[in-house]
């Protein structure tokens, strides 16, 4: 923690050339993986997957059910793997929790008051607590964008500290919701500032504002994982989140992990995809490699 | 003094129509359309199985809000698509002669037939679901009473013959009574398919109900029958080996199939070729079961 918030100097963090990330970031598509590879990535996506479902109707029967997916993510195909992580409000945890023992799977829950954050410190960090009390393996916090644009630097890197320390022993995902930071500049600072302060995994987005993860923005925040890397040799993981729908898409992500990070980040331990549509699409495009037929949402359950 | 230079005329980039807009194939071949005579005319899309796929996207999304749009509303779209062929009737007159060797008269009596024939079933949109729809006697008390609905999407292959009074003919039943509808034309008659696209993407059909590919069928057809989304097939002009294969690959879905030969252009203005059961066999009947008491 920062004794006085106030005198915090933020980290330095190189400037980020938007034109020249985004060209990068469109050379990604290029990449031709069809066949057999197509199928081992998909099947690396639905390893990496916290499927997650964050509606105010949320019920722990629709929890229930979405756990099942989980494990099970398709009758007929045994080869396809579970999931990493069920992605929860945290008064469900307990029913997930129940609903994947003897599993590997984990259950991750978003606490601090998502998805605003919008509440006293001391409030936030005892839903951390109690969240991780009833079972929760990760939280997803979000920081504070209000004080982040407000340029209170040091207030972020305290609430990042402790929510951190209030976590244990559960890893904590940090939230930087990119779609409220406007800039690259500042998402690269925001990022810096949350590895700085513990984050295991930095998040782009909180999926409940429109423009959420995109693969120019992940890319910046690879680029401050890759940098804090070379300089300290300590690994931080990556999960963007929101908006990611389509198979091709997710494929596009992992070639740009692979190509920033490296093959140590190809895996569910260092890179997850936040969705809940994805899933669908990806067995349909597994299931259309082993039949040769276009597939329908009708015949695959809800996620 | 310097004679002023001849002006080269703007040439037309015919591509697709899916989902209301005009892409290029995403595989980036083209065939050539020649006109009656084997001169050159235009380069078209190849569409490739990934358009088909893109296409059903497109159509799956547009359908359900086309059904649920008043069967009135719907006839007024059809009416107006009507509207907007009659505007662009040289166009298709003079493309007739041109490109397909039709006389000025017969051009003529294509495109009005064309028009005719979407007034048609513009009158239809509102008027096929009482004629086959009905109330049942059962023996409890209860109203029972069956209904069609739209079956979905529906793939269909337009004739070769009569390119554009053939292509209305498939595709007006089709939508009329709310499904959306993928169409392939045969690359020979991609102009005046492509030039029809650009009338219906200017008279109020939400994009997507109608999309037409200038395909192969060598190229798609396995596609397009197998793929497990599509609710129907409608084929004109298959051969018996060619339907029995889609039928084959359709049954894993229970997708419903209808064939219609061919037939020549006078043939296809005729009265006959025109029906409500031409709707029909791309419905499913509801029933409902209505509590009544004595």
């Amino acid at each position: 923690m920062v004794k006085n918030p106030s005198s915090y100097v933020p980290p330095r963090v190189p400037t980020v050339d938007e034109v020249g990330v985004k060209e990068r970031a469109a050379e990604f598509a290029s990449r031709s993986i069809k066949k057999a590879a197509k199928v081992e990535g998909l099947k690396l996506v639905v390893r990496m997957m916290d499927l997650t479902t964050l509606e105010g109707s949320d019920t722990p029967g629709k929890v229930l059910q979405l756990c099942q997916k989980a494990r099970h993510p398709i009758h007929g195909f045994d080869d396809v793997p579970p999931v990493a992580a069920v992605c929860v409000y945290p008064p469900l945890v307990k029913p997930a929790k129940a609903a994947l023992e003897g599993t590997d799977i984990k259950v991750a829950a978003v606490a601090t008051y998502f998805p605003s954050g919008q509440a006293d410190l001391a409030d936030r960090l005892d839903e951390v607590r109690r969240t991780v009390a009833d079972g929760a393996d990760e939280i997803d916090m979000v920081i504070s964008r209000g004080d982040f644009l407000a340029g209170h630097y040091g207030k972020i890197f305290d609430e990042v500290a402790a929510t951190a320390e209030a976590c244990k022993p559960a890893h904590l995902k940090v939230i930087l919701e990119v779609g409220e930071l406007q800039t690259f500049d500042k998402v690269r600072l925001a990022s810096q500032i949350a590895i700085d302060a513990g984050a295991d995994f930095i998040k782009t987005s909180t999926g409940k504002i429109p423009s959420a993860a995109s693969v120019p923005v992940t890319l910046v925040m690879l680029e401050t994982i890759r940098d804090h890397f070379l300089k300290t040799g300590k690994m931080v993981g990556m999960k963007p989140a929101g908006g990611i729908r389509e198979a091709k898409d997710a494929l596009r992500y992992l070639v740009m992990v692979k190509e920033t990070l490296g093959d140590a980040w190809l895996s569910p331990d260092w890179f997850r995809f936040g969705a809940s549509s994805l899933l669908n699409d990806v067995l349909m495009q597994i299931v259309k490699e082993k039949t040769g037929r276009y597939q329908s949402h009708r015949y695959f359950s809800v996620s | 003094m310097a004679t002023a230079p001849t002006r080269v005329p703007v040439k037309k980039t015919y591509k697709l129509y899916i989902g209301g807009a005009f892409p290029r194939s995403e595989g980036g071949h083209y065939l050539v359309v020649k006109d009656h005579k084997g001169a050159f005319v235009a380069n078209v899309c190849r569409a490739t199985r990934k358009d088909f796929r893109g296409a059903m996207v497109a159509a799956r999304k547009a359908q359900a809000p086309w059904a649920a749009r008043s069967a009135f509303n719907r006839g007024q779209i059809l009416y107006r698509m009507a509207e907007m062929l009659e505007g662009r009737a040289a166009v298709f007159e003079r493309l007739l002669a041109e490109l397909h060797g039709y006389s000025a008269s017969e051009a003529q009596a294509e495109v009005g037939a064309a028009v005719d024939r979407l007034v048609y079933y513009a009158g239809w949109c509102d008027k096929v679901t009482q004629v086959f729809g009905n109330t049942n006697p059962v023996a409890s008390q209860h109203f029972n009473f069956s209904f069609i609905e739209p079956t979905g999407v529906v793939a269909a292959v337009a004739p070769k013959t009569a390119p554009l009074l053939g292509l209305v003919s498939v595709m007006a039943p089709l939508i009329s009574i709310g499904n959306a509808a993928i169409v392939m034309v045969t690359p020979d008659n991609a102009v005046v398919a492509i030039e029809l696209a650009e009338a219906l993407a200017t008279s109020d059909l939400p994009g997507g109900v109608v999309n037409l590919l200038t395909a192969l069928w060598e190229d798609v057809g396995s596609y397009v029958s197998g793929h497990m989304d599509l609710d129907a097939f409608f084929g004109v002009g298959l051969s018996s080996e060619e339907q029995k294969a889609i039928q084959v690959s359709a049954a894993e879905s229970v997708k419903r199939t209808k064939f219609v030969d061919d037939a020549s252009p006078a043939e296809w203005r005729q009265e006959s070729r025109q029906s409500p059961y031409w709707i029909l066999p791309f419905t499913e009947t509801k029933t409902a079961w209505h509590p009544m008491g004595s």
